[in-house]
């Protein structure tokens, strides 16, 4: 029977080590599966968060060989086995114990947020009028399943550590939802360009890369959530032109 | 679950990373492949000869503002135009270099292979702060100057897209040879028409996926249904901004060949084969 070696991290905030631990492989195995087998067989104190199995929950966030991904949706097929295989848990957010970070900081963040603010309805029974086409690009972003991977990816939160300056890709994302969403009437530019830090992102597009649900990130919402900005806020033609026009 | 009771973990050093596939070669690659093509125009532009051969004329004179060729709008180059100033960087190449250098791709892209910002994903960077002092470029971002300037990309797009139309122009004449004895033109397909007619199909493919156009031809509504002429240039944008990286490289790859392969016409190394 085939097996693969792990590398897990194992501690809390005060300090832990990579556990190596070998483990038989099954058909079709992902990381999860592999993880739990250990837990189950050697490490029953070992913490692990996951819920869905299904790649929707976006729990089971870790980073597998350096790279940020679902654990659940981590093919041990497509891992290479004659190495040990990494496993550790975000970088952006602070330990708890072993596999588990707490996120909360994101909670946080998006009750910061401006939320919804529809235009009065368009019709007498309370119901609006939309069009599948102007709908289509914030469905993109609806997608989202709050894994945190672009959050942990960003250089901005994971290197920088700029936690209280900076939103982070989700953010911007959650943002853009409702930014571009036809029927709301509120203005969030200010809030981005200021407190939340757009402009610290450099478009590295790393969050895009990691998005599990292939959210396209950086080109769908933080770049058009960038060009918003900048009518807003740094284009001296365009004040010029609405000054003379009125408009 | 309590927060406060734990930290973050500890800041990585340049290059640390648990990744183990070979992460640096992308943004070596990258970085080498930009100072080589930059590099190339640049010495293309200030070198100010062999940049014509009959009907062709290289990209990085185009247009040609003052010179002895029959391309030149202006005739020669005024007497007072300092003879140590090469012409071509000062009065056009500075627009598409700019339009370039604040594209939203190559930012990213030099960013990640000349800055180490992040070296790759999930990489340590070298740089310990990142709060934008404008005297440490070290601590450089876009949201302080002198970074926030690239905020101007969309000025630099209003300069491209004259350049597309300039250079569409460039791939007609590129149609009409002058017969040497008679001075007539006649129309005819060199390989040099095909390479400087895909030369504006590149440079158009790449300025027409911007970033900034999208957002100006209708990305900054949020309702476009009752738009349609915006609503399909969106679309458009969109859609060849999609691979707006491949645009990129392809069309400055090309622009540098363009002006090597008239380069090498003019300088007697290679001939020009006529199709018809
Ligand atoms: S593109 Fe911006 S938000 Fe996304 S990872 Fe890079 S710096 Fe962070
Ligand atoms: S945008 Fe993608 S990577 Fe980021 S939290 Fe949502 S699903 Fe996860
Ligand atoms: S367990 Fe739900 S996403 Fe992996
Ligand atoms: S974003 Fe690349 S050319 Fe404008």
């Amino acid at each position: 029977m085939a097996t693969a070696t792990f590398k897990i991290w194992r501690g809390d905030a005060d300090g832990g080590e990579l556990k190596e631990y070998t483990t038989e492989l099954t058909e079709g195995m992902v990381v999860l599966d592999a993880v739990h087998q250990i837990q189950a067989e050697q490490a029953h104190d070992m913490a692990v968060r996951w819920n869905c199995k299904a790649g929707k929950c976006g729990s089971c966030s870790a980073e597998v060989n350096g790279q940020p991904k679902l654990m659940c949706m981590t093919r041990m097929g497509d891992l290479p086995t004659d190495r040990p295989i990494t496993v550790e848990p975000l970088k952006a957010f602070p330990l708890m114990k072993d596999l588990v970070t707490d996120v909360s900081w994101n909670y946080e963040v998006k009750k910061r947020i401006r939320p919804f603010k529809p235009r009065r309805p368009d019709f007498e029974d309370g119901s609006w009028e939309m069009h599948q086409s102007d709908v289509d690009r914030v469905q993109e972003f609806r997608k989202c399943i709050e894994c945190y991977l672009c959050q942990d990816v960003c250089h901005v939160l994971r290197e920088h550590h700029m936690h209280d300056e900076f939103v982070g890709p989700r953010f911007f994302v959650h943002n853009a939802a409702l930014e571009m969403h036809p029927l709301d009437t509120e203005d969030r530019r200010e809030d981005l360009r200021t407190s939340q830090g757009i402009g610290l992102c450099n478009i590295t597009k790393c969050c895009t890369k990691v998005c599990p649900e292939g959210i396209t990130i950086t080109d769908n919402a933080i770049i058009p959530l960038k060009e918003r900005i900048v009518d807003q806020a740094y284009d001296p033609v365009r004040k010029l032109i609405q000054l003379v026009t009125g408009r | 679950m309590a927060s406060g009771t734990t930290s973050l973990p500890v800041r990585s050093t340049f290059g640390q990373t648990m990744r183990t596939d070979s992460w640096w070669a992308q943004p070596v690659a990258v970085g080498v492949g930009l100072v080589f093509f930059f590099g190339y125009l640049t010495w293309a532009a200030v070198q100010g000869e062999y940049y014509t051969f009959g009907n062709y004329l290289s990209p990085a004179y185009s247009p040609e503002l003052f010179g002895d060729t029959p391309h030149a709008l202006f005739g020669p180059l005024p007497t007072w135009w300092p003879a140590w100033l090469p012409w071509a960087p000062v009065l056009i190449l500075w627009a598409p270099g700019g339009f370039r250098a604040t594209c939203y791709y190559y930012r990213g892209a030099y960013y990640k292979a000349w800055f180490a910002d992040p070296p790759n994903c999930s990489v340590g960077e070298p740089r310990q702060s990142y709060l934008g002092v404008w005297w440490k470029p070290a601590t450089w971002n876009e949201r302080s100057f002198p970074l926030i300037m690239q905020n101007m990309h969309r000025y630099f797009l209003f300069f491209a897209l004259i350049f597309i139309v300039i250079l569409s122009y460039d791939a007609w004449r590129a149609l009409w040879f002058i017969d040497p004895a008679t001075g007539e033109e006649t129309l005819g397909l060199g390989v040099g028409t095909l390479v400087v007619t895909l030369n504006a199909i590149l440079l158009g493919g790449y300025t027409l996926g911007c970033h900034s156009l999208r957002h100006l031809v209708g990305g900054g509504l949020d309702v476009l249904f009752d738009k349609p002429i915006r609503r399909t240039a969106h679309a458009c944008v969109g859609c060849l901004n999609r691979r707006h990286m491949l645009w990129a490289w392809t069309s400055l790859v090309w622009v540098c060949f363009t002006d090597l392969y008239v380069r090498m016409l003019a300088m007697g190394v290679w001939t020009d084969w006529r199709i018809f």
